[in-house]
């Protein structure tokens, strides 16, 4: 859940160069002079290679769409190396209430004041996919489910951190009391703010990952994603849905709002 | 540029140098890291911006690989494959081969001293390129061990709930950013004076590309 305005434009900048006046009689000589040694003849000769080869290709490394499939390519090795790296029972650090970050910031892909506004009193939370169980939940039948609080740090993938406390219900036993597959391999999210999410199983199944009703001991305010956030300390912060309104359970790849448009799928920390 | 005042080349070239300076593989792994390093640092800068450490210093996105934050995880996450595996093939083979010791050993403050004096008054000889001075001894080792920190750095900030003594050692993930930035200072210093120093010896570029 970052977003900069600023990233997603490739910014390209004309270079320009300054004009000089030039003393060209003394260049010319110390050209000359560089030039009666083989040795340099043949570096320049190099160099003018590697920069030739380099304008007559006439195209940017970004733009090119065999480079990007080959850094898709990288990107799905790099989730399958990531998920073989991450441990079930690996908890991620706890932090005491003096090291909350405060305030704690805000992030979305949107600015705060274009934050959804979900009715508690109509909202449905709903289950759908591989679920055999009670496929329609209520905020209070939410509420009334075992709790469970946590202080962990939220990193973003833009580098920043942040501590700060959720309370909710553990994921993992609320998936088995919903009856969900839990040999399925990908979990799904959809959000009120049409954000989109998924994550795998062993990472939906861990310890620490709760479906978070609570920011520091108060409802979840709208800014941190009332009614629910998925609160995930093993993932980056854009893996952490906020709003959900539907929970899926597939073993089609779902993607998800970032990651379709080349964030790393598996975001683990 | 003027460079009649650059002493190398008065020292008397060498009759015909006989023999490889390098063998094939410190060649292929020499530009093999040479790529993974670059595109690693340029796509790390475009990283770098989108939350800077230091609230002053940004870098200008001009001279950044990845064109977007999302791009440019991409293109540092597949250059670190390349820039593991390569490091680990050629110190497996630096030490299996023997050249580690008889390469970089023995080496001491003394020596890196002598030997940088006589670099900057022009006395150093570059006659024989398959012997490297002290300061080459201590910049080569320098930079070999700042890329194992910019590795463990970066491993500590990509997983720092799955590796949590390599998190502590760090001390923690913001400090791992810190320590990942400033191994990455020092590797573009590196780079800055290695450029140099083969602009003022180009035939160590030869060697580097041809083996003699």
């Amino acid at each position: 859940m970052t977003y900069d305005p600023e990233l997603m434009k490739p910014l390209s900048k004309p270079v320009t160069r300054p004009a000089t006046k030039l003393d060209r009689e003394a260049i010319l000589i110390d050209a000359r002079r560089e030039l009666a040694m083989p040795s340099r003849r043949l570096f320049g000769k190099q160099l003018v290679t590697l920069g030739g080869l380099t304008m007559l290709t006439g195209c940017s490394l970004t733009d090119n769409d065999s480079v990007n499939k080959f850094l898709a390519a990288v990107s799905r090795l790099n989730d399958r190396a990531q998920a073989f790296i991450f441990d079930p029972k690996e908890l991620a650090p706890t932090y005491s209430e003096a090291q909350i970050t405060r305030p704690f910031p805000f992030n979305a892909y949107y600015s705060v004041d274009e934050v959804p506004h979900v009715d508690a009193a109509d909202y449905r939370l709903q289950l759908s996919g591989l679920v055999t169980g009670q496929r329609t939940w209520t905020l209070p039948e939410l509420y009334a489910l075992p709790h469970a609080e946590q202080i962990t740090r939220h990193i973003c993938v833009e580098g920043w951190s942040a501590i700060g406390r959720w309370g909710g219900t553990p994921f993992g036993d609320f998936l088995k009391r919903v009856g969900a597959d839990t040999s399925a391999k990908y979990v799904g999210f959809r959000c009120a703010d049409d954000y989109y999410e998924s994550i795998d199983m062993p990472t939906a199944l861990h310890p620490q990952t709760l479906l978070t009703f609570e920011y520091d001991g108060e409802r979840l305010p709208a800014k941190y994603g009332f009614p629910m956030k998925l609160r995930m300390p093993t993932k980056l912060g854009y893996k952490n849905p906020k709003h959900i309104v539907e929970i899926f359970v597939t073993n089609t790849f779902p993607g998800g709002y970032w990651v379709d448009q080349g964030y790393n799928w598996f975001g683990g920390s | 540029m003027n460079t009649s005042h650059i002493p190398v080349d008065t020292a008397p070239r060498p009759a015909a140098p006989t023999g490889v300076i390098h063998p094939v593989w410190v060649r292929v792994t020499h530009w093999l890291n040479a790529l993974a390093a670059i595109t690693m640092m340029l796509s790390g800068w475009r990283i770098y911006d989108a939350s800077p450490i230091f609230a002053s210093f940004m870098f200008p996105p001009s001279i950044t690989l990845g064109g977007w934050l999302g791009g440019a995880l991409q293109w540092h996450f597949a250059a670190m494959w390349l820039l593991v595996f390569n490091g680990i093939v050629y110190l497996a083979l630096n030490l299996a081969s023997g050249r580690f010791f008889h390469k970089f050993l023995p080496l001491s403050p003394r020596a890196i001293l002598r030997d940088f004096i006589a670099a900057l008054t022009g006395k150093l000889s570059h006659a024989d390129l398959r012997q490297y001075n002290a300061v080459q001894k201590f910049a080569y080792l320098f930079i070999i061990c700042d890329l194992v920190v910019l590795v463990l750095s970066g491993l500590a900030i990509w997983k720092s709930v799955q590796f949590p003594l390599l998190r502590d050692v760090m001390g923690g993930y913001d400090n791992a950013r810190i320590v990942h930035f400033v191994a990455m200072s020092l590797l573009a210093a590196f780079i800055v004076v290695h450029l140099v120093m083969v602009a003022l010896v180009p035939r160590s570029l030869l060697a580097m590309l041809r083996g003699r």
